[in-house]
């Protein structure tokens, strides 16, 4: 019985340490494998001329401008 | 006994970090093709080694190539070995790009990104200076034109430091 109750209480250390690393053992996209992500068609938008179209439709109608001009994709370089 | 065991399979599932390259550290071993032949850093030993980690895709790699050329040019009589590994994936966009542009210094290719992973880099582009005892003089990350004479500055320290 008492052999049950450790086995219990190994199994209940074990589940509570696996969700205390949550997603932490799945690596995430390394800086040097985002070559994919750093192409233009990544962009949220893909179309240079449709975007400057939308950049000025919010600039006037809004007040607001900037924020989504960065140039490249998910590149992420420094 | 089985509780030790226990405990360390624990604390290796919480702790599967990676450390990062500091100053003063030895330089991890990196062994490498290289366009014309293969590339050990270890023989590069007794001069001062700026190393630097690139892929076709990023844009400020690109931009530091003519200043690498340029310190290659400027120090490599004085014992400065430029050494660019680049981590592409795909290795003719490697190819494509150093037809592109001129490289006047030795360039390690690591499509699997061993060394990479090794020297953990955190951005790109990403440059460490090892001095002529093998010790890691610089960490750098990034490269923007302001940058460039901190940078001139670390390698002639460098290039200084062994004599």
């Amino acid at each position: 019985m008492k052999a049950l109750q450790r086995m219990a209480l190994r199994l209940a250390l074990s589940a509570a340490a696996l969700a205390a690393t949550g997603c932490a053992s799945i690596t995430p996209v390394r800086p040097w494998e985002k070559g994919i992500l750093a192409k233009p068609e990544m962009t949220f938008e893909g179309d240079t001329l449709d975007l400057m179209f939308t950049e000025h439709i919010l600039a006037s109608r809004e007040g607001a401008a900037g924020g989504t001009g960065a140039g490249g994709g998910g590149c992420g370089c420094y | 006994m089985r509780h030790s065991v226990f405990t360390l399979a624990l604390a290796s599932v919480i702790c599967a970090s990676s450390l990062a390259i500091e100053v003063g550290q030895s330089a991890p071993e990196i062994q490498l093709p290289g366009r014309t032949g293969a590339i050990k850093l270890s023989e590069l030993k007794g001069k001062a080694v700026y190393l630097d980690f690139w892929a076709s895709w990023c844009g400020p790699c690109k931009q530091s190539f003519p200043w690498m050329n340029e310190m290659q040019a400027k120090y490599g009589a004085k014992g400065l070995q430029v050494l660019a590994v680049n981590l592409d994936q795909k290795p003719e966009d490697a190819a494509n790009f150093l037809q592109q542009t001129k490289a006047d210094f030795l360039i390690a290719l690591d499509p699997t990104g061993q060394s990479a992973q090794k020297y953990n880099v955190k951005g790109m582009p990403s440059s460490l200076l090892i001095g002529r005892d093998g010790k890691v003089t610089m960490v750098h990350t990034g490269f923007h034109a302001a940058s460039k004479a901190e940078l001139e500055r670390a390698i002639v320290a460098a290039l200084e430091a062994g004599k």
